[in-house]
C-alpha cells in the first residue's frame, strides 16, 4: 500500500511538471499551429536562468523568478519574431525542422555557457515528508503538484475570462475572423510564444528541484508528444489528463515492472492512440480523410 | 553554348536523356575524373571521411524518396539504420551468411520493417506522423538497447573484415578498397532513384505529395503509393546501415539514437527537399561541416583554447543555426542556390 502511495505521489508530481510543459506547446500549437520540438529546451533554459540568478547572482528567490519569467519572456518574443514569422505559410516538415533547428541551437548554447556537469541548486522546497495512510511520502513532491494545479487553474482563468484570453481563443478558433474583429494576430503569436517560455520556466525549476540542473532536462521535454496526443494537440485540459495519465503510467511501470519500460511505454501509448484515436481524449476532430 | 536559346528535343531518346546539353556532359566528365583521382591523392583519414559521406548519401538519398519526393516526413530515420545495420550484422556473424546475401537480406527486412512503421502514415499526415516516426525511432532504440540477444548480452556486435566470396578485404588498403565499393554502391543508388522518378510509380509518389485527393482521383492506390515509398525509402536506408555495420565493423545503439534521424533531415533539408541531386549536396555538406569545424578549430586551437574545449556545443550550435538559417533564407536549399548560381551565369549580363 505504501509503495502505492508513493508511487501515486510521484507519478502525479511527474504529470503536473509533464502537463505545465504541455499547456505551453498546446498554446502554440492552438494559436499558430506550430509543432515546438524545442519546448524541452524551453524548459532547460527556464531552469538554467533561474539557476543562474538564483545561485551564480544570489538574487532571493522572487527576484530570481522575475529575472527567469523576463528572460523567458524575451525568449519567446524573439523566437516567434526572427525564426517562426518568416515560416508562415510554410510546409509542416519545415515548420517542424526549423523548431527542431531551434531546439540543437538552444541546447548546445546551454552547453557552451554551462558545460554538461550537474549544477547543485540548494532546494527551494521543504525537503521533509510527511506520513499519509501509513505511506511515507515526500514534501516537496506534493508541493509541486499543489504549484502546478495553482498555475493550471490560473491559465484556465485567463482564457476564459481575460481579455487577452478570450482574444487568443478567438485566433486558434479563426485567425481572419479573429482579425476582422480587430485583434492583432502577430500579437496573440508573440503572446503564445511568451506563454509557452513561461509555463516551460515553471515546469523547468519545479523538474530541477525535484531532480537537478543538467540537460537532462531537455530529453523530459519529448514526453510531452505522448501526453499532447493523448489528451488532443489542441486541448488545455487534455494536457492535465494526458500529462497526469503519462505520469502515473510511468512511475508505476517503473515501480511495478522495469525501470527501463516505463522509458519507453509513453511512445507505446502513443502509437496506440494515434492508430485507435488520432485526435486524442479532447482533441477537435478535423475531418480530413486521406 | 552561351547562345544556345534553349533545349529543343527533336528525337524521343534526346528528350529521355538525363543530360542534354554539352556543359551538362562536361560537368559529369569532370566529375567522374575527381572521384577516379580522390583515392589516390587523399590519405587514409580524408578517405575515411570520403567513405561515411558516401554511405550518407545513399541514407539520404533513401530519406528524400520519402520525405522530399513523397511527403510524408519520417523522424525514424536513425531506427530504419539500425534495423539494417543489425539485421546484417547478425546475419552474417551469427549465422555464417555470405556478405552480400546478409546485406540483401538487410534491405529487404528493413524494407518490411519500413512498411510497418509506415501503416500509420494510411491515415495521419503532416504533424501527426512526425510523431507517429518519433515515436517508432524510441521503440525501435528501446528494442535494440534491451533486448539482449541481439548482442549477446554486450551491447555491442563486432563484425569480422569484409569477406566477399572467399577475397578478404586487404588490412593495407583498408579505406581505398571500400572507397570503391561504397562508390559503385552510391552511384547505383543515386542513378536508381533518379531514374525511379521518370516512371510511373515515381511520378505516382509525387503526385501523393502534391495533393494526395487529387491523386487518389485521377487513379492512384493510396495506400499502395505511399506504402511503396515507405518500402522503397526503407530499403535504400537499410542498406545505408548495413554498409555502415561493415564499413565500421561495431554495430552500436549509440550510432543510431534520435540525433542521426535530424542529422539526414538535415541533410536533405539543406541540400534540397524533392531533389536527388540535393540529397547527394546535403549529405556532402552536413558530414564534412562538424570535420571542417574540427579542423578550424586545430587551426586557431593554440590562440583560443576555449574554442577546443567548447567543440561539441559550438558543433551543435552551428549544425542548429544552419538549419534555421536554410529554412529562413533558401528552403529549397544548396540544390536551389547552385542553380540560380549556374542561371546567373548563363543570363549575365542580364538579370533574367
Amino acid at each position: 500500500m505504501s509503495t502505492f502511495l508513493n508511487l501515486l505521489v510521484y507519478g502525479l508530481a511527474d504529470g503536473a511538471i509533464l502537463a505545465l510543459a504541455a499547456l505551453g506547446f498546446v498554446l502554440i500549437y492552438k494559436a499558430t499551429s506550430v509543432i515546438n520540438f524545442a519546448q524541452g529546451e524551453f524548459l532547460l533554459v527556464g531552469a538554467y536562468m533561474f539557476y543562474t540568478a538564483f545561485v551564480m547572482m544570489g538574487l532571493p528567490l522572487i527576484a530570481a523568478v522575475a529575472v527567469g519569467v523576463v528572460v523567458a519572456t524575451i525568449l519567446g518574443v524573439v523566437v516567434e519574431r526572427f525564426i517562426l514569422r518568416p515560416m508562415i505559410g510554410e510546409d509542416p516538415i519545415s515548420i517542424i525542422m526549423v523548431t527542431i533547428g531551434l531546439s540543437m541551437l538552444l541546447n548546445a548554447l546551454v552547453q557552451m555557457f554551462y558545460g554538461t556537469s550537474v549544477k547543485s541548486q540548494p532546494a527551494i522546497l521543504p525537503r521533509g515528508s510527511v506520513d499519509f495512510l501509513g505511506a511515507t511520502v515526500p514534501l516537496n513532491r506534493l508541493l509541486v503538484i499543489l504549484i502546478a494545479a495553482v498555475v493550471l487553474t490560473a491559465f484556465t482563468i485567463f482564457f476564459r475570462r481575460s481579455r487577452h484570453g478570450i482574444a487568443m481563443r478567438a485566433v486558434a478558433d479563426d485567425q481572419q475572423a479573429a482579425m476582422t474583429m480587430g485583434i492583432s494576430v502577430r500579437r496573440i503569436f508573440a503572446l503564445a510564444w511568451v506563454l509557452a517560455a513561461v509555463s516551460a520556466l515553471i515546469a523547468g525549476v519545479l523538474l530541477a528541484d525535484i531532480s537537478a540542473v543538467d540537460q537532462n532536462l531537455a530529453a523530459f521535454g519529448l514526453l510531452v508528444f505522448p501526453v499532447v496526443i493523448l489528451g488532443g494537440l489542441d486541448s488545455v485540459p487534455g494536457t492535465i489528463v494526458g500529462g497526469l495519465t503519462i505520469g502515473l503510467l510511468k512511475q508505476f511501470v517503473s515501480g511495478y515492472l522495469d525501470p527501463g519500460l516505463a522509458t519507453v511505454i509513453p511512445y507505446v501509448v502513443l502509437v496506440l492512440i494515434l492508430l485507435v484515436k488520432p485526435y486524442g481524449i479532447f482533441g477537435e476532430t478535423r475531418i480530413e480523410r486521406v | 553554348m552561351a547562345t544556345a536559346t534553349g533545349i529543343y528535343h527533336r528525337t524521343y531518346s534526346s528528350e529521355l536523356r538525363l543530360r542534354s546539353t554539352r556543359a551538362e556532359l562536361f560537368r559529369l566528365g569532370l566529375m567522374v575524373v575527381l572521384l577516379v583521382v580522390l583515392p589516390f591523392v587523399l590519405d587514409n583519414y580524408w578517405l575515411s571521411i570520403v567513405n561515411t559521406i558516401l554511405i550518407a548519401v545513399i541514407g539520404a538519398v533513401g530519406l528524400n524518396i520519402l520525405v522530399g519526393y513523397t511527403g510524408q516526413i519520417s523522424l525514424g530515420q536513425g531506427g530504419f539504420l539500425a534495423v539494417g545495420a543489425y539485421s546484417s550484422a547478425l546475419l552474417s556473424e551469427r549465422m555464417g551468411m555470405p556478405v552480400p546475401l546478409a546485406i540483401a537480406f538487410a534491405v529487404v527486412f528493413t524494407a518490411v520493417i519500413g512498411t510497418f512503421f509506415g501503416l500509420p502514415g494510411l491515415r495521419l499526415k503532416g504533424l501527426y506522423l512526425a510523431i507517429a516516426t518519433l515515436a517508432s525511432q524510441q521503440i525501435i532504440e528501446f528494442i535494440i538497447r534491451r533486448w539482449g540477444w541481439l548482442t549477446e548480452g554486450r551491447g555491442y556486435i563486432t563484425l569480422d573484415r569484409l569477406n566477399v566470396l572467399g577475397w578478404t578485404l586487404p588490412r593495407e588498403s583498408f579505406e581505398q578498397s571500400w572507397y570503391w565499393i561504397l562508390l559503385v554502391l552510391a552511384a547505383i543508388a543515386v542513378m536508381a532513384a533518379r531514374n525511379l522518378f521518370r516512371t510511373g510509380l515515381g511520378r505516382s509518389f509525387m503526385a501523393v505529395r502534391d495533393q494526395d485527393i487529387a491523386a487518389e482521383a485521377i487513379g492512384i492506390n493510396l495506400t499502395r503509393a505511399k506504402l511503396t515509398a515507405f518500402a522503397v525509402s526503407s530499403g535504400f536506408v537499410g542498406l545505408a546501415g548495413a554498409l555502415t555495420a561493415h564499413y565500421t565493423e561495431t554495430v552500436t545503439w549509440e550510432a543510431f539514437t534520435l540525433n542521426v534521424s535530424i542529422m539526414y533531415l538535415a541533410m536533405i533539408i539543406v541540400g534540397g527537399l524533392g531533389s536527388i541531386a540535393g540529397a547527394v549536396y546535403g549529405a556532402v555538406f552536413m558530414s564534412l561541416l562538424p570535420v571542417l569545424i574540427r579542423e578550424l578549430a586545430d587551426v586557431v586551437g593554440p590562440a583560443a583554447p576555449w574554442l577546443s574545449a567548447q567543440l561539441p556545443a559550438i558543433q551543435n550550435a552551428i549544425f542548429g543555426l544552419v538549419i534555421i538559417l536554410f529554412l529562413i533564407i533558401e528552403p529549397r536549399g544548396l540544390n536551389r542556390l547552385w542553380e540560380r548560381a549556374k542561371e546567373y551565369i548563363r543570363f549575365w549580363p542580364f538579370r533574367y
